[in-house]
């Protein structure tokens, strides 16, 4: 049975305890996020965008840029909820620890998911950066807004990925949610083309995953225009993250407190 | 400081606490003992209210759990019987982050850092990393981390498994000191002496239920003869059948021994000079006597 998340504020020692952790080891980790990325976007962004006039109205650098905001932040939050929640839930029994102190399990795995969003923030940023860098906007305000888009993004792939790590006996689990989700998110969502070039079947799938929604979201405001529908994208990723964070509660209930 | 009425546990058709109903005093020390899989730890999962009863009540410092286990988790320290101390933390940031959950500002948990970090005996590894610590440190360190709000009662789950005696000393030391400082302790066990060692009164567990309860002294002295002869040796099948019956006041065989108990060891040690054959150890009853006689000697995996 799913019951409503009970939020406090008591999810910020959850918080404070992985950014202690984090400060710790800032600089492999920062690298580590943000290079893969970054080298896709450039190394793919110049390299074929050379070969390419222009898609979807833009040059390809820009197109790809957009689309790596949105999908390296999927990827920072789905990460962290994955592996490193999984780490301290099930190998280094944290969570455990935690339990024992007045803290709820809401507590918990809310602070894992804001986490999850800070880093999601911070891999944003990092590309953001880029983008302002290389001059590759149209309206440096209308850029600024990517900031809550991204950390929404955050907030709907952590919440998913804390349904994988209910779910997990192992770390060899989450490869089925990367080749039968994440993966195909990253081809189907227009992070590397326009959903226009899919068959009509997979565009209607494309519609529903929730990357589909960041995308749409984050390429406007990078090239400088207002997106659309705007309340569906936002209500979808909020849906999402929400409806993950709920059943991972419930599930992760059923893993630890029986 | 510990009221449970009437608890009950099931998973399934497996009913794991079947109706135990316990009182600790302020500044007691509790022992709880059984055989594996007897409900010790799901016992204590109750109390602190991370599991829900089936049946039953609690009342935990006065506040009633499962309704408030938060409120009443903020009076209990916990050592679990699984160490999870932070691995990316040196001694000191363990502290100080396990006290941010009782909602501790930084600054008051610096504040009794060095007193808890001396109770432990750590001062010296305040910056060591956790891998660098032994068995025993890292004990001391949970139980250092468990008492950060300063709780008024204290549970452990099985303190001493798998240290060597010299850290068990060091722990039961540890112990001593809060229970001299008026600290409550509730502590699950299967090691007899520490029980004997520690608890003020103690209760058995056995699939579920309390067999017994009292003193460890108390117990020893009601339940089972005063003196054990365990014997064993070429013959003793003969021997067993020919004069156990009429040298001990009752008698077990375990494997190749025999377990004489008896008010009157000097009358069994000289019925045995006449099998010269036979060994023995001649020791006065314990509390793990007690035990085996009430959960009996067969295994429980």
């Amino acid at each position: 049975m799913i019951r409503l998340p009970r939020l406090s504020w008591r999810f910020v020692p959850v918080w404070q305890r992985n950014y202690m952790v984090w400060k710790k080891l800032a600089i492999p980790s920062i690298l580590g996020n943000l290079a893969d990325p970054m080298l896709y976007m450039l190394g793919l962004g110049y390299g074929l965008g050379s070969l390419l006039p222009e898609v979807g109205g833009m040059s390809y650098i820009t197109f790809l840029a957009a689309g790596t905001v949105a999908y390296s932040t999927m990827n920072a939050a789905t990460f962290e909820v994955l592996y490193s929640s999984f780490s301290r839930m099930h190998v280094q029994r944290t969570w455990d620890a935690i339990l024992n102190a007045p803290m709820t399990l809401d507590d918990v795995l809310f602070g894992e998911l804001i986490w999850a969003v800070s880093k999601s923030l911070l891999s944003g940023l990092a590309i953001l950066a880029v983008i302002w860098g290389l001059g590759l906007y149209g309206n440096f305000w209308l850029t600024l807004a990517i900031i809550p888009v991204v950390a929404l993004v955050g907030f709907c792939f952590g919440g998913l990925g804390l349904v994988m790590n209910a779910l997990s006996p192992s770390y060899d689990f989450f490869l089925y949610y990367f080749t039968l989700a994440i993966t195909p998110m990253v081809l189907l969502c227009g992070v590397f083309f326009p959903v226009s070039q899919l068959p009509p079947l997979l565009q209607a799938i494309s519609a529903w995953l929730p990357l589909t929604h960041a995308v749409e979201l984050a390429r406007p405001l990078v090239v400088g225009t207002l997106p659309d529908a705007v309340p569906l994208h936002i209500g979808a990723l909020l849906a999402y993250g929400g409806a993950g964070y709920a059943v991972a509660l419930s599930l992760t209930r059923r893993r630890l407190l029986k | 400081m510990l009221k449970v009425a009437g608890l009950c546990k099931r998973y399934g058709d497996t009913e794991v606490v079947r109706g135990i109903d316990l009182r600790v005093r302020r500044g007691e020390c509790f022992g709880l003992l059984g055989p594996n899989g007897a409900g010790k730890t799901t016992t204590l999962r109750l109390l602190l209210g991370l599991v829900e009863p089936d049946a039953g009540t609690i009342e935990l410092a006065g506040i009633p759990v499962p309704a408030h286990a938060r409120e009443a988790r903020m009076k209990v320290g916990v050592v679990p019987q699984m160490d999870n101390l932070d691995p990316d933390f040196s001694v000191r940031e363990n502290l100080l982050a396990y006290g941010r959950y009782f909602g501790m500002t930084k600054a008051e948990i610096a504040a009794r850092v060095p007193e808890l970090l001396d109770f432990a005996g750590l001062a010296h590894k305040a910056d060591a990393r956790i891998v660098q610590l032994s068995g025993g440190m890292k004990r001391r360190l949970t139980l250092a981390r468990a008492l950060v709000h300063d709780p008024d009662i204290l549970f452990l789950d099985e303190p001493t498994t798998g240290l060597d005696p010299q850290a068990r000393h060091l722990i039961w030391q540890g112990l001593r000191r809060l229970i001299a400082a008026g600290k409550t302790i509730v502590l699950t066990t299967h090691f007899m002496d520490e029980a004997e060692r520690l608890a003020d009164r103690l209760a058995i567990l056995d699939r579920g239920r309390i067999v017994v309860e009292g003193a460890p002294r108390a117990l020893i002295e009601s339940h089972i003869e005063p003196a054990v002869v365990e014997i064993y040796g070429e013959g003793l099948d003969a021997w067993t059948r020919d004069r156990a019956g009429t040298v001990c006041q009752r008698f077990e065989t375990v494997g190749e021994t025999l377990f004489c108990y008896t008010g009157d060891a000097p009358c069994v040690i000289d019925a045995l000079k006449q099998a010269p054959a036979l060994r023995y150890l001649h020791r006065p009853s314990n509390l793990e006597d007690v035990f085996l006689k009430l959960t009996g000697r067969d295994l429980r995996d």
